[in-house]
């Protein structure tokens, strides 16, 4: 028999003490009218027979709300593609937790958002692609997109949600950063959160079609600073800059296990939301534990947790607990090595081949995308 | 950084921001979008009197009364607290009538 078997331990052995986390990202589906090639899903997609039922989602709410979750994202795939969305809002406000909803406003009818709104969405994001019909049909993988999308935020505005847009950007698309940040004005929105693309997954796929150059990243800084004054008290400016042309990694999640999770259309619990690409891990799942044990007591959750675990330079460094030394899927991807320093840091020994790499990739002469699809079926 | 709110100006909390409790951790929290902010007594004071009617100037005069303090002080508290949720566009603001 293990002593103190009840101790949370990270991948080393070493006692850990887990926080308790405020947020929860409920991704209901992976089915998606879109296939944006830096969709932030697994390339290996659940299907509809796989996805956890409305009663299922109720529970794992309550869970949730009693182990401290105060918000939840109830995000995709689009999550209009379940016929049953308005139920699964519903058992999230009855759990208590206030209701962020993500999507891409392709498929939901003004008549459902109005249903949405009865079972008690609080706030709507919706995703932008790029600017114009052209450019944000051509990226998402959908013509009429666009289209869809403007009619979508109108009803949003109409009904009278807190509107927020979700622009991803990347080299394809960041000289419209200007005319993204004109239209969450125009339609209103309290929030524009814009994201440079995190190179996971699908979007890994994609690195010579989307790497922005150092020179972009540059001007969307500038753009975002001189945006952030002129619009005070007007509307917010959330930032993820591109940071393989960073000095530091950013700290991603908070920290490994610290504020949020992930639990995925079939119940997998997960740290963030690329954590499946660290292969060798094990994910635990809602129908076969509850949320709090898996929090506390898996090894998934525990695996990064504290700074014990933390190899050279990040052990000795300042930063460990501002960055948490970056982001495991992104050292997973790029070291080959989930433990690692993320390569993005200057500190990291492969921080210059990392450099090269994303400069050769930012001037690849290539805009051709491979989308994100399911396999085969779906 | 210059105030975002006058005298005269009635702050109120627009849909989507609202007052709940956090059981879990024994405080009161200010719900909006993508954001759960945690707050002290002094904030959740001021942000229980935001009725959507009254002034800023009027709130400050009442809880000046209630708690017997000075009244500019709880007025520069109050201009420099909800600054920074008008910032956030987490309170809202309108002209009085």
């Amino acid at each position: 028999m293990k002593d103190q078997q009840d101790q949370p331990r990270d991948l080393d052995g070493n006692p850990v003490t887990p926080g308790l986390p405020m947020a929860m990202l409920a991704e209901v589906t992976h089915r998606c009218p879109l296939a944006c090639p830096y969709c932030s899903n697994p390339v290996e997609l659940v299907r509809a027979a796989g996805e956890l039922p409305a009663n299922d989602w109720g529970r794992v709410f309550r869970e949730a709300a009693a182990l401290g979750v105060l918000q939840v994202h109830i995000s995709g795939g689009e999550p209009g593609a379940r016929r049953d969305l308005a139920q699964i809002v519903a058992h999230a406000r009855d759990a208590g937790l206030y209701v962020n909803l993500i999507t891409s406003g392709i498929g939901i009818t003004k008549a459902r958002l109005q249903e949405l709104d009865a079972a008690g969405v609080d706030h709507v994001q919706l995703s932008l692609q790029g600017i114009r019909p052209d450019m944000a049909d051509r990226i998402s993988g959908h013509p009429g997109s666009w289209d869809k999308k403007m009619g979508f935020a109108d009803w949003v505005t109409e009904i009278g949600f807190p509107l927020t847009i979700n622009a991803v950007v990347h080299r394809q698309n960041m000289e419209r950063l200007p005319d993204m940040l004109e239209l969450a004005e125009r339609l209103g929105a309290r929030r524009i959160e814009v994201a440079t693309v995190q190179f996971h997954g699908w979007a890994d796929l994609n690195r010579k079609a989307l790497m922005p150059t150092r020179e972009q990243a540059v001007f969307a800084r500038q753009i975002v600073n001189d945006a952030r004054i002129r619009l005070r008290g007007r509307m917010v400016i959330d930032y993820v800059p591109a940071d393989h042309h960073a000095a530091y990694p950013k700290a991603c999640m908070g920290g490994w296990g610290s504020i949020g999770l992930n639990v995925g259309p079939d119940g997998t619990v997960l740290p963030c939301h690329a954590a499946q690409s660290i292969k060798w891990m094990r994910f635990e799942n809602v129908k076969e534990r509850s949320l709090s044990d898996i929090w506390h007591l898996s090894d998934s959750f525990n695996a990064f947790r504290g700074t014990a675990w933390m190899p050279e330079p990040c052990q000795s460094c300042a930063r460990k607990t501002v960055d948490f030394g970056g982001c495991r899927c992104q050292a997973m991807a790029l070291a080959g090595d989930a433990r690692a320093t993320d390569p993005v840091c200057s500190l990291s020994p492969l921080h210059a081949e990392v450099v090269a790499a994303a400069e050769a990739d930012a001037a690849a002469d290539t805009a051709e995308f491979i989308y994100r699809r399911m396999s085969k079926g779906g | 950084m210059s105030h975002l709110i006058a005298p005269a100006d009635i702050p109120y909390l627009p849909r989507g921001v609202r007052l709940a409790e956090d059981r879990v951790r024994g405080i009161r929290v200010l719900q909006a979008p993508e954001r759960a902010m945690q707050l002290d007594p002094i904030g959740e004071a001021i942000l229980t009197e935001l009725d959507g009617t009254r002034s800023l100037a009027t709130i400050a005069s009442d809880l000046a009364a209630r708690y017997n303090a000075p009244e500019d002080q709880i007025a520069s508290d109050m201009r420099d607290f909800l600054t920074g949720l008008i910032e956030r566009r987490m309170v809202f603001l309108k002209e009085a009538a």
